[in-house]
């Protein structure tokens, strides 16, 4: 039995309309300036970190968010720095957007205890409690329920704090996801459930993961609201999950959010992705979200000689987080109990 | 004696399981990236192309799903192998291996059995973190109605796993990520390997070390570093966890006196717990120290490289728990 109000029967009519929206409205420079360094930030972070990964500096597994930066940064753009955040282990570029300074992501991929968890979790599990990045995760949709739980809490405590949650396209067969939308949309939780459809799971194309192609359909059965769409423009990103956000602030009701993306590297640094061709990938590449905001700068009249000074000062930013994280101390083990139990530890 | 070959634990397994789909049609193999992709860690390569797409199956991930679909598809008598990626992905599916696989043959008075392989790579990789290095073993290990299987070497991963196949129970099939590359020696017709039955891979007369899996080569490094400060220790591999070859393992005991047992994992409530227990019950009058355990510490599995091989069961740990053995009188 859906609920009769909560379904949006097409959502292609949805998004057109608000794409129209936001182009409409007087493009916000500076704004548009401020989520191009964040993207830009993110690539060159990731580049580091792969670098670094080479060079050993790194260890475990890798994920890296090449490609979909506008997802993770039009996305919390559209959140107040109170909203929470949860996500998998493709997790640096959402850590940087929800505000985790670039030297403490650093470090805690080099393992070092002035990272972000202090070199215990490492790249799949980045954690920023000031920040309100609550976790990345790496059992595929085991973190969606959790998600649930935060948002769960802000009801409860009559916060209007809203939760984001991000997975990709191969969480959606996962028993995690469907119970997670499940309470979520009986017990109308203030959240917005975003699906990075990047196209792949691991080697596995969308055709061999799901019945359907439109993601989004998944919502219906649960009676939530849903919406979708390609991720070319960040603002336009950022106007979807603004919808979606205030729906969960003012009314308490979820949303469940298709955003097609594309990863430009391998699911992770042993990955080859020779499941797909070149010339997709570079199809993709033409349309990188990235470079897309840059030329609309410029074409907004963004001098260039700004753009390359803000440029510049992420470069700066991230080669200081790299001499940071190469300069700090590990952990010891002293670390391992008190990390372990909140007080004595239960043997 | 028939003629041997080098290969590789991975090549020893898709071997195993090569053979037994050639000779049984009800046998298939399901999981994550196990035919386009040629498996996650490579066991599987080229078993689409040979078996094809009816036999060879890719899953989306939804391990409940189809460590379920195996169950029910194993007791209308197909013989499926359901890998996991890794074996910390089968708490997904715990459910399912608890509650239905080992329980329907008892809850059907014996009218139903559940002839299926759960296989995969178990334990730590390399900092991998928290969520991925979890030795599974001692959760399935102690479930009545599933047997238990961690070969440390090719010969062996081969016969146990073609015995998993043909076995009419569940069987968890514990491997290594840090074991498939692992050469060794194969006899061309090597055959199915009973369970049940522990192997010394190193006679000694100081202390018996007992390990599995990766352990066993742990062990292994153990006693090496050991004998050249003269201490002489026994290895046994037990290569089946249930059945326990306790005969093999008290038989050592009798003539070492001592007791140690390697494992990744935690120690509490674990393997090396129970094989204690038996020990001090069937060998109590021969014992001249504690039954001590090597284990993981007691905490989850850390990032930093250090801690993390703080964490596992090193050579060195080993080497200075059997020394503090060996000279506790001295
Ligand atoms: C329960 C579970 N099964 C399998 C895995 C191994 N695994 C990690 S990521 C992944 C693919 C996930 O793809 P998707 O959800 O599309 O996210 P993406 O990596 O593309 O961001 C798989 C199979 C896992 N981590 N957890």
């Amino acid at each position: 039995m859906a609920k009769e109000s909560s379904t949006k029967a097409s959502p292609h009519a949805h998004s057109d309309r608000f794409i129209e929206a936001a182009t409409e409205r007087a493009l916000d420079v500076d704004h548009l300036a401020h989520l191009y360094r964040q993207m830009f930030l993110i690539r060159r972070v990731e580049e580091e970190s792969a670098r670094a990964y080479a060079t050993g500096k790194v260890g475990g597994f890798l994920h890296l968010y090449i490609g979909q930066e506008a997802v993770g940064v039009g996305a919390i753009a559209a959140l107040r720095p109170d909203d929470n955040v949860v996500t998998t282990y493709r997790d640096h570029g959402i850590a940087l957007a929800k505000g985790m300074p670039a030297k403490a992501l650093l470090a805690e991929l080099w393992g070092k205890k002035t990272g972000c968890s202090q070199g215990l979790g490492g790249s799949m599990h980045l954690f920023d409690k000031a920040h309100n990045m609550l976790g990345g995760y790496g059992i595929v949709g085991g973190h969606i329920p959790l998600a649930c739980g935060v948002a769960f809490a802000a009801k409860y405590q009559q916060q209007d704090r809203v939760t984001l949650c991000f997975f990709g396209e191969g969480a959606v067969s996962i028993g995690g996801f469907h119970e997670g939308l499940s309470l979520a949309a009986l017990w109308k939780l203030p959240i917005v459930f975003i699906c990075e459809n990047n196209e792949y799971a691991m080697g596995t194309p969308l055709s061999r993961t799901l019945s359907i192609e439109d993601v989004s359909q998944k919502a219906e059965a649960y009676g939530m609201h849903r919406d979708r769409l390609i991720v070319d423009d960040v603002l336009d990103v950022e106007a979807h999950v603004a919808v979606a956000v205030e729906r969960a602030r003012k009314e308490q009701l979820p949303t469940l959010m298709e955003l097609r993306t594309y990863r430009f590297r391998g699911h992770s640094m042993s990955d080859p992705a020779k499941y797909r061709t070149q010339l997709e990938l570079d199809d993709h590449k033409q349309r990188d979200p990235m470079t897309r905001a840059r030329a609309q700068l410029l074409a907004a009249g963004y001098a260039e000689d700004r753009l390359l000074d803000l440029e510049r000062s992420a470069e700066e930013e991230v080669a200081a987080a790299v001499a940071f994280a190469d300069d700090s101390p590990e952990p010891d083990l002293s670390l391992l109990a008190p990390t372990t139990y909140a007080g004595p530890f239960a043997y | 004696m028939s003629n041997m070959r080098q290969m590789r634990f991975r090549e020893a397994l898709r071997e195993a399981m090569s053979e037994e789909m050639d000779r049984d049609e009800r046998v298939f193999l399901m999981g994550e990236e196990v035919g386009h992709y040629q498996g996650a860690y490579k066991v599987t390569e080229g078993m689409l192309d040979r078996f094809g797409a009816r036999r060879i199956i890719d899953t989306p991930i939804a391990e409940s799903g189809f460590a379920g679909i195996g169950i029910g598809a194993a007791m209308m008598g197909l013989r499926p192998i359901v890998e996991f990626m890794t074996w910390n992905f089968s708490a997904v599916a715990f459910d399912q291996i608890l509650n239905n696989a080992s329980k329907v043959r008892q809850m059907s008075g014996g009218q139903f059995s559940c002839p299926i392989v759960f296989r995969g790579p178990n334990g730590s990789a390399k900092q991998v973190g928290s969520q991925h290095s979890t030795s599974m073993e001692h959760f399935y290990a102690t479930i009545p109605g599933l047997k238990v299987v961690a070969p440390a070497f090719p010969a062996d991963a081969k016969g146990l796993m073609k015995q998993a196949i043909r076995d009419d129970n569940p069987v968890v099939f514990i491997e290594s990520e840090t074991l498939y590359s692992v050469k060794g020696d194969v006899a061309e017709d090597q055959d199915a390997i009973e369970f049940g039955h522990a192997k010394i891979v190193r006679t000694g007369s100081a202390v018996t070390l007992v390990a599995y899996s990766r352990m066993t080569h742990v062990a292994l490094d153990a006693a090496s570093l050991l004998a050249k400060e003269g201490i002489d220790v026994e290895v046994v591999d037990l290569r089946t966890l249930r059945p326990l070859d306790e005969e093999t393992i008290v038989r050592s005991v009798q003539k070492t006196h001592r007791c140690i047992v390697v494992h990744e994992g935690w120690s509490y409530g674990g393997v090396g717990a129970e094989i204690a227990d038996r020990v001090q019950r069937l060998a109590f009058d021969w014992l001249e120290a504690p039954i001590l355990r090597v284990a993981q510490l007691d905490v989850g599995m850390p990032y930093n490289a250090r801690l993390e091989q703080a964490c596992i069961p090193q050579p060195e740990r080993v080497r200075d728990t059997v020394k503090r053995l060996v000279f506790r009188d001295g």
